[in-house]
């Protein structure tokens, strides 16, 4: 099985400047997004706290927040991988 | 609390010791270069990369600190669950791929690819080592916590056989045992978490009503006598008295007695109409006689389940600026701290190309993501099942699965016991490799050849884990993820600011990002040993003396120490290619 044994170090792979920048810019972007999410929690905990304690669905909003920004990080990491369409190359699949 | 061991946790603890230890000879005999040693080539799969990842991260802090927490204040462990995944993001979308194009063997590789300085190299060697180190002394805490009930050792020599076992791991192999332990590990912690979580819910919540699961509980002790608990000598013999258990259910919506079975959403509902009875610690000293009071304090369920119950966190609620720039401080230090720590950073170089690193990055966040969701109930499952230790918060899941069973706490607690194995030795393979690599040949310009810096690498394992069973006896007691926090502060003010500047600002100069780290690595340690939180709970001054002592206005050093890295990264660099652009 790949990876169980100590061959010589993989080689250095050939880059596609133009991927490497669409990649960068995309990672940027969605970075943006979870910072405002993120961003959005912890100033709320920090300068609105009673606005954690609303209900949805008998449950504050501080359970739902955090969840969600459990379940947000990876559905935007799933959007990147789709973004940045990777070649087929990358790791037997790697690149989904 | 007094533990006694449980024959069958022993022999289940040794058959995953074993395993652990057979993985690591096995692949450790193949291991003849540095890459192989360092990096394991850069082969390893991405898939089992990315759960490995999740091994390395999912540290004793983790595991045994975040549901400790949970466990004792609510929702401010889940804060941790939060932040720790929510820093996977950054590593994703901003470090992972630039990081392995440009390094081979370690971070201070990435930083000094374009520059090739010697004082980058020292800087970021120095950075790497002390951050493993300061990310060591909660696992091995957890470590001693963990052999307590399942051993019936003391503290130390659960550390002890820890340090030694790990040692031996590193000893004989490096990253792809390593990477094949944190790989088994990580799944099978998800899956038994998991599975707990189930029994949670299956078994609801019930209100304990016995009187004397209100009763105040006190621990004295005084140099040269016997420590007295609740007025007796402690111990389990006649005479003798030991803490008990404690966490339950006051009451329950609708003043039914038991719930039976639940969702997850409807167990979480019911906690928030319930009324849980939580614990607070007084701390009184005369002479030399030291009294802990435990009481009991009855709290709402919509308090539990909100920030702002744990000494941590404490008048978050309030007006008070400083504890919010404390709660800001460390959510920063905890979002930027993954992406800048050794032993995660190397993992990037374990794998084949950018590609691979990206995969295994998303396959981390859904296993690390999946495990932090389950914490949520695994520490509100150990706050009502009369499952804490008043003494040990790390305590809390093991205890909490052995409420299930022997043999659901001999394979929860071996599991636990190899992760603190798994993440032990993927931080000495870092700190190592920062010694050897960065420090010894880069650095000093030791001549080294290749089988010499294996070899080198790990006489210096040997070292740190040494310097590891130590700190790690000494900050016995004290709450893993708490600790943990620590180590995100002093890696997020000390590396971020040169990942991200040599990245993404062309103006970086090798003086600019050498000052940068070590700005952020001395100012935040500086800052986390006169904080308040440290002389409280490090040097045993009393919370209002700890208070009055601080040299420095809030605990967490990240909201100021985290600029100022990147503040000095700037300004020497200005200042620098001036001077670079003139001559």
């Amino acid at each position: 099985m790949a990876g169980f044994g100590h061959g010589p170090a993989a080689p250095q792979e050939v880059e596609d400047p133009a991927m490497t920048r669409r990649n960068a810019r995309n990672g940027l972007w969605l970075f943006a997004v979870y910072l405002a999410i993120y961003g959005g929690f912890v100033g709320l905990n920090a300068f609105r706290p009673e606005v954690m304690t609303r209900d949805l669905a008998g449950i504050n909003l501080a359970v739902w927040y955090g969840l969600g920004l459990i379940v947000s990080a990876l559905v935007l990491a799933l959007v990147y991988m789709a973004l940045c369409r990777a070649p087929a190359s990358g790791g037997k699949g790697a690149g989904a | 609390m007094i533990s006694e061991p449980s024959p069958l946790a022993i022999v289940v603890f040794v058959i995953f010791v074993a395993i652990t230890l057979g993985l690591s000879f096995y692949f450790g005999a193949k291991a003849k270069s540095a890459a192989g040693y360092f990096a394991a080539s850069g082969q390893i799969p991405w898939f089992v990369n990315g759960v490995a990842f999740a091994g390395d991260y999912l540290s004793a802090a983790s595991f045994l600190g975040i549901c400790g927490m949970l466990s004792r204040y609510g929702y401010d462990g889940f804060l941790y669950s939060i932040g720790y995944l929510a820093g996977w993001v950054v590593a994703l979308f901003v470090i992972a791929e630039p990081l392995k194009r440009l390094g081979r063997f370690t971070f201070a590789d990435a930083l000094n690819s374009q520059f090739q300085s010697r004082g980058i190299t020292f800087a970021a060697g120095t950075s790497a080592l002390i951050v493993s180190v300061f990310y060591l002394i909660p696992q091995m805490v957890g470590a001693g916590a963990l052999i307590k009930p399942l051993l019936g050792f003391a503290h130390w020599q659960g550390v002890v056989i820890v340090g030694v076992v790990v040692t031996m791991i590193v000893v004989t192999a490096g990253m792809v045992s390593t990477t094949y332990v944190q790989f088994i590990k990580g799944s099978l912690l998800v899956l038994f978490s998991g599975i707990l979580t189930v029994l949670i819910l299956n078994r609801g919540l019930s209100v304990d009503s016995r009187p004397e699961a209100m009763q105040p509980q006190t621990i004295v002790t005084t140099p040269g006598s016997p420590t007295l608990v609740n007025g007796l000598p402690h111990g389990r013999g006649e005479g003798q008295a030991d803490l008990r258990p404690v966490g339950h259910v006051n009451r329950l919506p609708g003043d039914v007695s038991s719930t039976g079975p639940l969702d997850p959403l409807g167990y979480l509902r019911t906690v928030q109409n319930s009324e849980i009875v939580l614990w607070t610690a007084q701390t009184t000293v005369d002479g030399d006689t030291k009294t802990v009071t435990y009481v009991p304090k009855p709290t709402a369920g919509s308090d539990i389940l909100r920030p702002g119950l744990s000494p941590l966190f404490k008048d978050l609620r309030g007006d008070s600026l400083t504890s919010k720039l404390n709660f800001l401080s460390l959510m920063l230090a905890l979002f930027a701290g993954t992406a800048s720590l050794p032993h995660v950073l190397i993992r990037y170089y374990t794998v084949k190309d950018q590609a691979a690193a990206r995969a295994s990055t998303v396959v981390g966040i859904a296993t690390i993501g999946t495990f932090y969701v389950l914490t949520l109930f695994l520490g509100l499952g150990a706050m009502t099942s009369g499952t804490i230790d008043l003494t040990d918060s790390n305590m809390a899941a093991p205890l909490l699965a052995k409420s299930f069973g022997e043999l659901l706490f001999a394979i929860i607690s071996a599991i636990a016991f190899t992760t603190v194995l798994g993440t032990v030795s993927g931080l000495i393979v870092a700190a190592s490799g920062a010694m050897v690599h960065d420090l010894l040949v880069g650095v000093l310009g030791v001549p080294l050849k290749d089988h010499h810096k294996v070899r080198v690498g790990k006489l210096t394992a040997v070292g740190v884990g040494l310097v590891a069973i130590v700190l790690g006896i000494c900050f016995q007691g004290m709450n893993a993820s708490f600790l943990v926090g620590w180590a995100f502060s002093v890696a997020a003010s000390a590396n971020l600011p040169a990942l991200v500047m040599i990245l993404f600002w062309k103006g970086t100069t090798k003086q600019g990002v050498t000052w940068g780290i070590l700005a952020g690595l001395l100012s935040s340690l500086a800052w986390i040993l006169v904080s308040a939180d440290t002389l409280r709970d490090v040097y045993g001054f009393t919370p209002d003396d700890a208070a009055k002592l601080a040299l420095v206005p809030f605990s967490q050093p990240g909201l100021v120490t985290i600029p100022l890295g990147f503040v000095t990264l700037i300004v020497v660099s200005l200042l620098t290619r001036r001077t670079v652009n003139n001559s």
